[in-house]
C-alpha cells in the first residue's frame, strides 16, 4: 500500500452500500479534492484460470460465463472462438448470426443497467428505476432463446446450443420496437436533463492521451474520443455482414460516457434487427471430433471492452493453459488519471463511469496450505523485477535499463 | 415466537454482501428492487449498513479474502438475523468448489463463529428474482 503518512485517508469500501462487489479505494484527500487514490482489488479471486485446466473444452463456456455475470455471452465467446481457431473450425453461419444476436441482447441489458446505476449512484433513483424497469423484456427474451435470464450457456465450440425458433421471431421484433421505443425516451430524457448536465458534464474527465496511455478499451475508450471496436477492426461472428456504425464522443467525461453507451443501445438494437431479417436456415453447429495440439486467441468486444482469451492444448481433452483479460483489468488503472482533482462527491461517479467489473479483473493472491496469503501484489512485483535482472544478466543484456516512470 | 423474531418478521431490512460471486445473483437482487419485482411494497428495504440489518443476503463463494470481512460484517448485525445463501455459489459453491481460493460455503463460515444461526438457501445460478422472493417469504413464514 501506498505511504499516506499524515494525510487525511478516506476509505470506500471493502462493503460499501454503492457497490455490488467487494472491491477497496483509498483516497488520499485534502478538503474535499482526492489528491491520490489506491485501488485494493482480488477479494473476488475464484481461480477460474486453473480450474479452466481441470475442465474438458466443453465444458469452460459454463465455467467461464461465470467469470462475470454481465458478460456472460462474451466470456464465452472469446474462449469459443480461441479454440475453433487451434482446432480450424468454421461454425455454420446460422450459428454466428445467434452468436451476433445474444451477444448484442448482452449489450442493451448491460448497457441500460450502467445508465441506471449511474443514475442512482448520483441519486437520481428514477433514472435507475427507469433504466431497469426497460431491461426486463431484454431479460425475458433471453430467458426464451437461451432458457436462463443471464449465465446463457448458449455458445459451443462449433455452433450454438439452443437456436432461435422460427415462430419467436416477429414477437421478438415487436418486443425490439418497445425496448426502442422505451429506450428513445429515456435517452432524450437524460440528454436534455439539466441536472444530469450539472452533475455529469466535465466530470471525471479522462483525455484522449491519458486513455491511449492508459491503453483503455470499450465505452471508456471512445468516450475519450478513441476510435476502437473489435467488432469492426477484426470482425467476429456476422458482424462484417451487417450495418452499423461505431458511436464515439470525444469529451472523456462521464456524460461522454453515458452518451456512447446509449447510443450503443440503439446501433445494438439495430443489429439485432437486421441479424433477425437476414437469419440464415440449416444447422446450428457442426460435428467437432477432437482438438488437435496448439495455441490460439479469441477476442470479443463485450460491452465494457475488449475481452481477450488465449488457449493452448496438447491434444488431450482440457486446455492446458487457459489466460483470460477482462477489459476492466486495463479500465480500471484509468481512475488515477480521471479521478485526481475531483471532489470527493463525484469520484464514486466517476469510479463507476468505466463500469467496472471486478469479477472479471481480480488476479492473483498466493497461498499457502492453511489458506494463508502468503505473496501479496508488492511481493509480486518485487519477484518480477528481480527475475527480470536475473534475465537480464545471464543473457548479457545488464546495459539495458528500464525507463523509470 | 418471541417478540424480536415477530418484529423481524413484519419488514425485514437487508444488506447485501458479495463475497466473490459473478454479479448475477447480486443483480438478480437488485431486480427485485426495481418496478417489475419491488419488494419495497412488502417493506423489504435494502440499507448501506449490516448494523441497521435483519437478514443479510450473502452470494458468492466465499474466497479466502472475504471471509474475514464476511465473518465481521455478521458480528457487526443485530441478533437475531437471518442469513440467506443466495445462488448456488453461496448455498455450496457451485462450479467453483475445486478452487483454491474458495473457502466457503457460506453455511460453514456462518456456524463457526455462530452456531445457532439461522441460514436459508436460495438456489439457482442464477436464481430469478421470482425465487427469491419466494425464499424470502419461505424463511420468514417458518420462522
Amino acid at each position: 500500500m501506498k505511504k499516506t503518512i499524515g494525510k487525511p485517508v478516506l476509505a470506500v469500501g471493502p462493503f460499501h452500500p454503492l457497490q455490488e462487489e467487494i472491491e477497496f479505494f483509498q483516497l488520499t484527500i485534502d478538503g474535499e479534492i482526492v489528491t491520490d487514490i489506491d485501488v485494493r482489488i482480488s477479494y473476488n479471486h475464484r481461480g477460474i484460470e486453473k480450474i479452466s485446466e481441470t475442465l474438458q473444452y466443453d465444458q469452460v463456456p459454463f465455467l467461464v460465463s461465470r467469470i462475470c455475470g454481465i458478460c456472460s455471452a462474451s466470456h464465452p465467446l472469446a474462449y469459443v472462438q480461441a479454440v475453433e481457431e487451434m482446432a480450424d473450425i468454421t461454425p455454420p453461419d446460422r450459428a454466428m448470426y445467434i452468436r451476433t444476436i445474444i451477444n448484442e441482447l448482452e449489450r442493451i441489458h448491460s448497457h441500460l443497467l450502467w445508465v441506471g446505476l449511474g443514475g442512482h449512484f448520483i441519486g437520481y433513483d428514477t433514472v435507475f428505476m427507469w433504466a431497469w424497469k426497460y431491461r426486463e423484456p431484454v431479460l425475458e427474451l433471453l430467458e426464451e432463446i437461451t432458457g436462463n435470464r443471464n449465465n446463457y450457456g448458449n455458445v459451443k465450440v462449433g455452433g450454438c446450443r439452443e437456436d432461435i425458433k422460427d415462430e419467436i421471431i416477429p414477437r421478438m421484433l415487436k418486443e425490439l420496437e418497445t425496448v426502442e421505443r422505451k429506450t428513445d425516451m429515456l435517452t432524450n430524457a437524460i440528454l436534455d436533463d439539466p441536472v444530469l448536465h450539472a452533475r455529469l458534464k466535465g466530470v471525471g474527465i479522462l483525455t484522449r492521451e491519458d486513455a491511449i496511455k492508459c491503453a483503455v478499451t470499450g465505452p471508456t475508450a471512445r468516450g475519450s474520443g478513441v476510435d476502437i471496436d473489435v467488432r469492426r477492426d477484426d470482425p467476429y461472428a456476422a458482424y462484417s455482414d451487417l450495418d452499423w456504425k461505431v458511436i464515439v464522443q470525444p469529451e472523456g467525461d462521464v456524460f461522454a460516457k453515458a452518451v456512447v453507451r446509449l447510443l450503443e443501445t440503439f446501433e445494438a438494437i439495430k443489429i439485432i434487427r437486421q441479424a433477425l431479417n437476414k437469419l440464415p436456415g440449416g444447422p446450428i453447429a457442426v460435428e467437432v471430433k477432437d482438438i488437435p495440439a496448439g495455441e490460439a486467441v479469441g477476442h470479443v468486444e463485450a460491452p465494457r471492452g475488449e475481452t481477450f482469451h488465449y488457449v493452448r492444448g496438447d491434444g488431450g481433452n482440457t486446455p492446458v493453459r487457459h489466460k483470460v483479460r477482462a477489459p476492466s483489468y486495463v479500465n480500471v488503472p484509468s481512475f488515477a488519471a480521471s479521478c485526481i482533482g475531483q471532489s470527493i462527491s463525484d469520484v464514486t461517479l466517476t469510479l463507476a463511469s468505466v463500469d467496472p467489473c471486478y469479477s472479471c479483473t481480480e488476479r492473483i493472491a498466493v497461498i499457502d496450505s492453511d489458506n494463508k496469503i502468503v505473496c501479496d501484489y508488492n511481493m509480486l512485483v518485487k519477484l518480477s523485477r528481480e527475475k527480470t535482472q536475473r534475465i537480464k544478466e545471464e543473457s548479457g543484456l545488464e546495459g539495458i535499463t528500464l525507463k523509470e516512470e | 415466537m418471541s417478540w424480536n423474531i415477530w418484529a423481524l418478521k413484519k419488514s425485514p431490512w437487508v444488506f447485501h454482501v458479495n463475497t466473490g460471486a459473478c454479479n448475477n445473483c447480486d443483480i438478480e437482487i437488485v431486480n427485485c428492487l426495481t418496478p417489475k419485482f419491488d419488494v419495497e411494497r412488502f417493506g423489504i428495504k435494502l440499507v448501506g449498513s449490516p448494523r441497521h440489518a435483519d437478514a443479510l443476503l450473502v452470494t458468492g463463494a466465499v474466497t479466502a479474502q472475504a471471509r474475514p470481512r464476511l465473518e465481521e460484517v455478521y458480528r457487526q448485525t443485530p441478533k437475531p438475523c437471518v442469513v440467506f445463501a443466495i445462488g448456488a455459489c453461496a448455498c455450496d459453491r457451485g462450479i467453483f468448489h475445486n478452487s483454491y481460493h474458495v473457502v466457503g460455503p457460506v453455511d460453514k463460515i456462518i456456524k463457526a463463529i455462530d452456531p445457532d444461526a439461522i441460514i436459508a438457501y436460495v438456489p439457482g445460478c442464477p436464481p430469478k428474482p421470482e425465487a427469491i422472493i419466494s425464499g424470502v417469504v419461505k424463511a420468514l413464514a417458518v420462522l
